[in-house]
C-alpha cells in the first residue's frame, strides 16, 4: 500500500505546487462547471416557465397525464442514490477501498433503476400518442390548443432527455471511478476525483428535484 | 514555423519537435499559438466575406452576387468574426500564453482541458466551415425566428452546431482561467498585485461561464424547432418568436463584453509600459472590469426596443444600459490620466493603444445614442448600429489585439517585428478604419437599413467612401500578417525585456522555457513597478 | 450617383423631437471625443520619452478625480435616458382620434388597408396634419415598418398585432423600408409614403375602386363564415354578443380578466380555446387557415364598429400641435 506522501506525489500534476492546491483547483473547477450546467438547464426552465404562464390550463391537463406515483418513486430512487454517493465519498475519506466500491456500485444501480423507469415512462408516452409530431394528440384539450399541449411535451422530453443524458454520463463516470478504485488509485489523502464526482452526481439529483414538481405536480387541482 | 534559436537554450518552441508534440501539447504557450493560427484563419475568412460585401455595395443595384448569396455573405461574415475570431482571440491567444506567466504559474489549472478547448474550437469551426462551403447560411448571425426555424432553406443546423461546439470551447477556457486565478497565484501575488490584463481576463471568464450555456440551450431549442416543429418559436403553433430574441441576446449582449474586456486588459498593459507608469486608478480599472461583467447581464433588452417588448421593459433596459457605460468611461479617463507626466514612447504597441482609446471612445459614445430609447427607434436596424459596433469590435478589440500581438511578439517568438513597417500599418489601419465606418453613422441616421443588398441611389456616395476605406483597411491588415511571418526567420533577436516593462512575463527569457520560470517567483511588489527594470534612472515628472 | 444628403428630412411631429435629442447627444459626444483625443495628443507630445533612462514620478490615485469623472458622465447619461424615455413613451401612446390603417407584411411586400376599404401595396397615402395609427401583423416572418423621415420604426411580428403612430407635418413622398431581415428580397421590401394635403387625400380616397369599408367587409365575412349563428346581437346565442365588446374588460372562465383589444379579438378567432368567457364553454371552432390576416383585420374592424363611440379625451388632443381640424 503506497504511503500517503507517495500517493500524493504520484497524483500531483506538474502545474501544481502542492496537493492542497491541486485539490482546491479540482473542486473549484467542478463547482464552476456545475454553475454552467445550471445556466444551461436554466434556459430551458425559463422557456418552460414562460409557456406555462401563457397556457396554464393546457399545461395542467398535459401535466396530469404524467404518472405522479412513478415520478415520485423515481425521485426517491435518486435521493437514495445521492445518499449512497455520500457514503462512497465518506468511505473514500476513510480509505476504505471495499466500501467505496460497494457504495459506488449501489449508486450506479440506483441510477440505472432511474433510467429504466424513465424509459418505461417515455414508452408509455409513445403508446398514448403524446410524443410531439404528426401523431400527437392529447385528450381533454381542444383542437386549436393541441399545438400548445405539444409544446408541453416537447419541453418535457427536452428537459428530461437532457437530464437523462447527464445521468448516463454520470453512470459512465461512476464506472470509471469503480475501476480506478479497484486499481488502488485512491487513498484517504487523495480521493479528489471521488469527491468531485459526488458533486456532479448531487447536482444531477438536484436538477431532478426541480424537474419533478415543475413537470408532474403543477396545478393538478386546476384540471 | 519552427523558430531557429541562435542560442542552444531550451525553450518551449524547441523543447520538442513534430506534429504530435504540437497537437498533443499541454503547454499553455503552444496552445496559445495553436489558437493564434486558428483565429487568424477565421479572421481572414470573415474578412474575405466583408470584402465581397463592400465591393457589392459600391453600386446601388449590386450585380456582383445574387441576393441569396449576399444574404449568406453578411451572415457568414458575422458568424466567422464573432464566434470564431473575436470571442476566442485575445483570451485564447494572449490570455492563454500570458495569464499563467503574469501570476507566476507554470501553466493553467487544467492543461488538458485547455487543449480540449482548442480542439472544440477547431471542430466547431469545421462544422461551420462545412456549412459555408456546402452552400452557406442566410439567417444573419442573429438567427431570428421564425425565419431561421421555418423559412430558411440554408445550412442553419450545421452552422448552429459549429457555434454550439465552439461555445463549449469558450466555457472551458473561462473555467480554466477562473480556477487558475483563484488557486495558482505565486506566493505574494495578491489579487490587487495582479496585472490588469489578468483582472480583465478573469472578468471575461466569468461572463463566458455564465452566459455561453444560455446560448447553447437556445441553439438546442432552435434545432428542435427546426427539426421537430415543436412550436416554441413558431407562432402558427402557438410559440413566441420574440422569446428567441430574449434568449439569444441574454448571451449575445454579454458576449460583446467577452469581446471587449480582454482588449481593455491589453490596453492597460500597453499604456502602463509605454508611459513607464502604473495605470492611474488601478483599483477603479480592476473594479470596472468586474462591474462591466455583472452589469452586462442586465441590459439585453436594449436589442429589443422595437420588437414588441413592453414599454416598461424598454425603460428598465435603457436605464441599465447607461449604467454599464459608466465603467468603460472610467477606464478611458484613467488610461488618459496615466499618460500625464509619463514617459511616453511611440513604439507600435503604444500607437495601437492610442488608436484604441480614440476609436473605443467614439464607439462607446455612440453606444449612448443607441441606448437612448427615442433615438434607437430611428437608428436600430440601420447602418448606425453597424458603425457603432464596428467602432468597438474593430476600432477597439482588433486594434488592442494587434497592439498586444506586437507587444508580446518578442516574448512569444524571440524575434522583433520591423518597427517601421509596423508603424506604417498602424497608421494605415487607423485611417482605413475611419474611412470605412464613419460614413456609416451618417448612412444610418439617413435611414439606410442594415442587411440590404440593394439600396436607393442617394446612399451611394457614402457607400463608395466606405468601400474605399475598406480597401485601405484590408491592406493595413495584410502587411502585419506578412512581416510577422517574415520576422520568424529574419527578425532581430529579442532580449528578455525589450520594452523595459514590468510584469513577471518579462523576467524570463524570450522565448520562455517550457515551464515558464526556473523557480516559482515570490512576489513582493504590486504591478507596474518600474524601479529596477531599466537600471540607472532619470527621475522625471 | 444621386445627390449627397447628410441628414434626413423631418416630416413628422416626432422628427424634430428626435433630432433635438440627437443634437444634444452629438454635443456631448463631440465634447468628450475632443477632450480625450486632445488630452492624449497633448500628453503624448508634452511627455514624450526623451531618454531611455527616464522614470516618471508616480502620482497616487485621485479619489476626487475618480468621483468627478464618474458622477458627471452619470448625470449626463441620466438626462439622455429621461429625454429619450419621454419621447419613447409618447411614441407608444397613439391619440384616441388617430386615423387607423391596417398593415400586413409578408415576404416581400407591404399590404395596407384603409378603413374606407382602399387597399395599397407598398404605398401608403395619408393626410397631412392628422395622427395616423398603424395596426400591423405579419403573415410569415418578422418584418419592421420603418419610415426614416418620420423617425418611426416598429417590428411587425407574426402571431400578434403591433402598433405605431405618427403625425405627418410635411407633404411629400418618403421612403418606407423593411428594417428586419426577412429573407431573400428583404432589401426589395420597400415603398413610399405619400403625405397629401387633406383635400387631396379626400380626393384620392374617393377616386379609388374601394369595395366597401373594412368594417363592411368584416360584416360580410361575419355572415359568410356564420359567426352570427352563435354571436347574436341580443346575446341569445351559444356565444357572447360582440356589441360593445371592444375595449371592455372581459371576465374569463377560471378567473382573471382580459382587455378586449385587437390582439384579443384576433386570438379569439384563431385560437378560441385559449381564453373562454366566464359562463360559456369551449365550443367555438378555430378559423386558423380559413381566414387570411387581412380578413382577420376586417373582422376586427367590424367588431370595433359594434362598440358604442367612446368620448375623445381632451388630453390627447393637445399632443398634436397644428393638427388639421377634424372633418370626419
Amino acid at each position: 500500500m503506497a504511503s500517503p506522501a507517495h500517493a500524493e506525489s504520484l497524483a500531483l500534476r506538474e502545474q501544481f505546487d502542492t496537493a492542497a492546491q491541486q485539490k482546491d483547483a479540482s473542486t473549484l473547477g467542478m463547482w464552476i462547471f456545475l454553475i454552467t450546467e445550471i445556466m444551461f438547464f436554466g434556459g430551458m426552465f425559463l422557456a418552460y416557465t414562460v409557456y406555462r404562464g401563457t397556457f396554464p390550463l393546457v399545461f395542467a391537463v398535459a401535466s396530469s397525464s404524467l404518472n405522479v406515483y412513478i415520478g415520485a418513486a423515481n425521485t426517491v430512487v435518486l435521493l437514495c442514490s445521492s445518499f449512497t454517493m455520500v457514503l462512497a465519498v465518506r468511505a473514500a475519506q476513510l480509505g476504505q477501498q471495499r466500501a467505496i466500491i460497494f457504495f459506488l456500485i449501489l449508486t450506479l444501480l440506483l441510477g440505472g433503476v432511474f433510467l429504466g423507469v424513465k424509459a418505461y415512462e417515455w414508452n408509455e408516452k409513445f403508446e398514448e400518442h403524446h410524443i410531439p409530431g404528426a401523431t400527437f394528440h392529447l385528450e381533454g384539450v381542444a383542437p386549436d390548443q393541441q399545438g400548445h399541449a405539444q409544446l408541453f411535451f416537447s419541453l418535457y422530453f427536452a428537459m428530461t432527455g437532457l437530464h437523462a443524458l447527464h445521468m448516463v454520463i454520470g453512470v459512465g463516470i461512476l464506472t470509471v471511478l469503480i475501476l480506478q478504485t479497484r486499481k488502488g488509485r485512491f487513498t484517504a489523502d487523495y480521493m479528489t476525483p471521488v469527491d468531485v464526482a459526488g458533486l456532479y452526481w448531487h447536482f444531477v439529483d438536484i436538477i431532478w428535484i426541480f424537474l419533478f414538481p415543475l413537470l408532474y405536480l403543477i396545478d393538478r387541482h386546476l384540471k | 514555423m519552427i523558430t531557429q534559436a541562435v542560442q542552444e537554450r531550451e525553450h518551449y518552441l524547441n523543447a520538442s519537435y513534430g506534429m504530435k508534440s504540437w497537437l498533443l501539447t499541454k503547454d499553455h504557450k503552444r496552445i496559445g499559438l495553436l489558437y493564434l493560427a486558428t483565429v487568424t484563419l477565421f479572421f481572414f475568412l470573415g474578412g474575405a466575406f466583408a470584402t465581397l460585401i463592400r465591393i457589392e455595395l459600391l453600386t446601388p443595384t449590386g450585380g456582383l452576387v445574387s441576393s441569396e448569396t449576399y444574404n449568406k455573405l453578411f451572415t457568414m461574415h458575422g458568424v466567422a468574426m464573432v464566434f470564431f475570431f473575436l470571442i476566442p482571440s485575445i483570451p485564447a491567444t494572449l490570455g492563454n500564453f500570458f495569464l499563467p506567466m503574469m501570476i507566476g504559474a507554470r501553466d493553467l489549472a487544467f492543461p488538458r482541458i485547455n487543449l480540449l478547448s482548442w480542439y472544440l474550437l477547431v471542430i466547431g469551426g469545421l462544422f461551420s466551415l462545412f456549412a459555408m462551403l456546402a452552400g452557406g447560411v442566410d439567417t444573419g448571425w442573429t438567427f431570428y425566428t421564425p425565419y431561421s426555424t421555418t423559412y430558411s432553406n440554408t445550412w442553419v443546423i450545421a452552422t448552429g452546431l459549429g457555434i454550439f461546439i465552439a461555445g463549449f470551447s469558450s466555457i472551458l477556457t473561462g473555467l480554466n482561467f477562473v480556477v487558475t486565478v483563484h488557486t495558482m497565484r505565486a506566493p505574494g501575488m495578491t489579487w490587487f498585485r495582479m496585472p490588469l490584463f489578468v483582472w480583465a481576463n478573469y472578468a471575461t471568464a466569468l461572463i463566458q461561464i455564465l452566459g455561453t450555456p444560455v446560448l447553447a440551450v437556445t441553439i438546442v431549442l432552435l434545432f428542435c424547432e427546426r427539426v421537430f416543429h415543436i412550436g416554441i418559436f413558431d407562432p402558427t403553433l402557438g410559440g413566441d418568436p420574440v422569446l428567441f430574441q430574449h434568449l439569444f441576446w441574454f448571451y449575445s449582449h454579454p458576449a460583446v463584453y467577452i469581446m471587449v474586456l480582454p482588449a481593455m486588459g491589453v490596453i492597460s498593459e500597453l499604456i502602463s509600459t509605454f508611459s513607464r507608469k502604473p495605470v492611474f486608478g488601478y483599483g477603479f480599472v480592476a473594479a470596472s472590469s468586474m462591474a462591466i461583467a455583472v452589469l452586462g447581464f442586465l441590459v439585453w433588452g436594449h436589442h429589443l426596443f422595437v420588437s414588441t417588448q413592453s414599454v416598461y421593459a424598454g425603460l428598465v433596459f435603457s436605464f441599465l444600459s447607461y449604467f454599464v457605460a459608466i465603467p468603460s468611461a472610467i477606464k478611458v479617463f484613467n488610461w488618459t490620466a496615466t499618460l500625464y507626466k509619463g514617459s511616453i514612447s511611440y513604439a507600435t504597441p503604444m500607437l495601437y493603444a492610442f488608436g484604441f482609446i480614440g476609436l473605443f471612445t467614439i464607439g462607446g459614445l455612440t453606444g449612448l445614442f443607441v441606448a437612448c430609447l427615442g433615438i434607437d427607434v430611428h437608428v436600430t436596424d440601420t447602418y448606425f448600429v453597424i458603425a457603432h459596433f464596428h467602432y468597438i469590435m474593430v476600432g477597439g478589440t482588433i486594434m488592442a489585439y494587434l497592439g498586444g500581438l506586437h507587444y508580446w511578439w518578442p516574448k512569444m517568438t524571440g524575434r522583433m517585428y520591423p518597427e517601421g513597417w509596423a508603424k506604417l500599418s498602424a497608421l494605415v489601419i487607423f485611417l482605413g478604419f475611419n474611412l470605412t465606418f464613419f460614413p456609416q453613422f451618417i448612412l444610418g441616421y439617413l435611414g439606410m437599413p442594415r442587411r440590404y443588398h440593394v439600396y436607393p441611389e442617394e446612399f451611394q456616395v457614402l457607400h463608395v467612401l466606405s468601400t474605399a476605406g475598406a480597401s485601405v483597411l484590408a491592406v493595413g491588415y495584410v502587411i502585419p500578417m506578412m512581416y510577422f511571418v517574415w520576422s520568424l526567420r529574419w527578425g532581430k533577436m529579442a532580449a528578455a525585456n525589450p520594452w523595459g516593462a514590468s510584469g513577471l512575463e518579462w523576467h524570463t527569457p524570450s522565448p520562455p522555457p517550457s515551464h515558464n520560470f526556473e523557480e516559482t517567483p515570490v512576489v513582493t511588489q504590486g504591478a507596474y513597478d518600474y524601479r529596477g527594470v531599466i537600471g540607472e534612472v532619470i527621475e522625471v515628472g | 450617383m444621386g445627390t449627397l444628403r447628410l441628414f434626413p428630412e423631418q416630416a413628422s411631429t416626432f422628427a424634430p423631437e428626435v433630432d433635438h435629442l440627437l443634437y444634444f447627444l452629438l454635443v456631448v459626444a463631440v465634447f468628450f471625443t475632443l477632450l480625450i483625443f486632445g488630452a492624449i495628443f497633448y500628453f503624448a507630445v508634452r511627455y514624450r520619452r526623451r531618454s531611455e533612462q527616464e522614470l516618471p514620478h508616480v502620482a497616487h490615485g485621485g479619489m476626487a478625480l475618480e468621483i468627478l469623472w464618474t458622477v458627471i458622465p452619470f448625470g449626463l447619461t441620466m438626462v439622455m435616458f429621461t429625454w429619450g424615455a419621454a419621447i419613447f413613451f409618447r411614441q407608444s401612446r397613439p391619440p384616441d382620434d388617430a386615423l387607423n390603417i391596417d398593415v400586413v407584411g409578408k415576404q416581400w411586400m407591404w399590404k395596407l388597408q384603409h378603413m374606407e376599404g382602399q387597399r395599397e401595396i407598398n404605398e401608403l397615402h395619408i393626410p397631412l396634419g392628422r395622427p395616423i395609427k398603424l395596426t400591423m401583423t405579419s403573415e410569415d416572418v418578422i418584418h419592421s415598418f420603418f419610415i426614416p423621415a418620420f423617425r418611426t420604426k416598429q417590428d411587425v411580428v407574426p402571431g400578434r398585432y403591433s402598433t405605431t403612430w405618427f403625425q405627418p407635418t410635411k407633404a411629400g413622398r418618403y421612403h418606407l423600408f423593411c428594417a428586419e431581415y426577412c429573407g431573400t428580397r428583404h432589401s426589395g421590401m420597400i415603398g413610399w409614403i405619400y403625405v397629401m394635403e387633406p383635400r387631396d387625400y379626400e380626393d384620392w380616397l374617393a377616386g379609388g375602386t374601394a369595395t366597401g369599408t373594412l368594417a363592411e367587409n368584416g360584416q360580410k365575412l361575419f355572415q359568410s363564415l356564420a359567426c352570427n349563428n352563435c354571436h347574436k346581437d341580443d346575446n341569445s346565442g351559444r356565444g357572447p354578443t360582440l356589441v360593445g365588446l371592444f375595449g371592455k374588460n372581459v371576465q374569463l372562465a377560471g378567473g382573471g380578466t382580459v382587455k378586449a383589444d385587437e390582439n384579443y379579438i384576433r386570438e379569439s378567432i384563431l385560437q378560441p380555446s385559449a381564453k373562454i368567457v366566464a359562463g360559456y364553454s369551449a365550443d367555438m371552432p378555430t378559423f386558423q387557415g380559413l381566414v387570411t390576416e387581412e380578413q382577420v383585420l376586417q373582422l376586427v374592424e367590424y367588431v370595433k364598429s359594434l362598440a358604442p363611440k367612446s368620448p375623445a379625451p381632451t388630453a390627447t388632443m393637445e399632443s398634436a400641435p397644428g393638427a388639421a381640424p377634424r372633418n370626419r
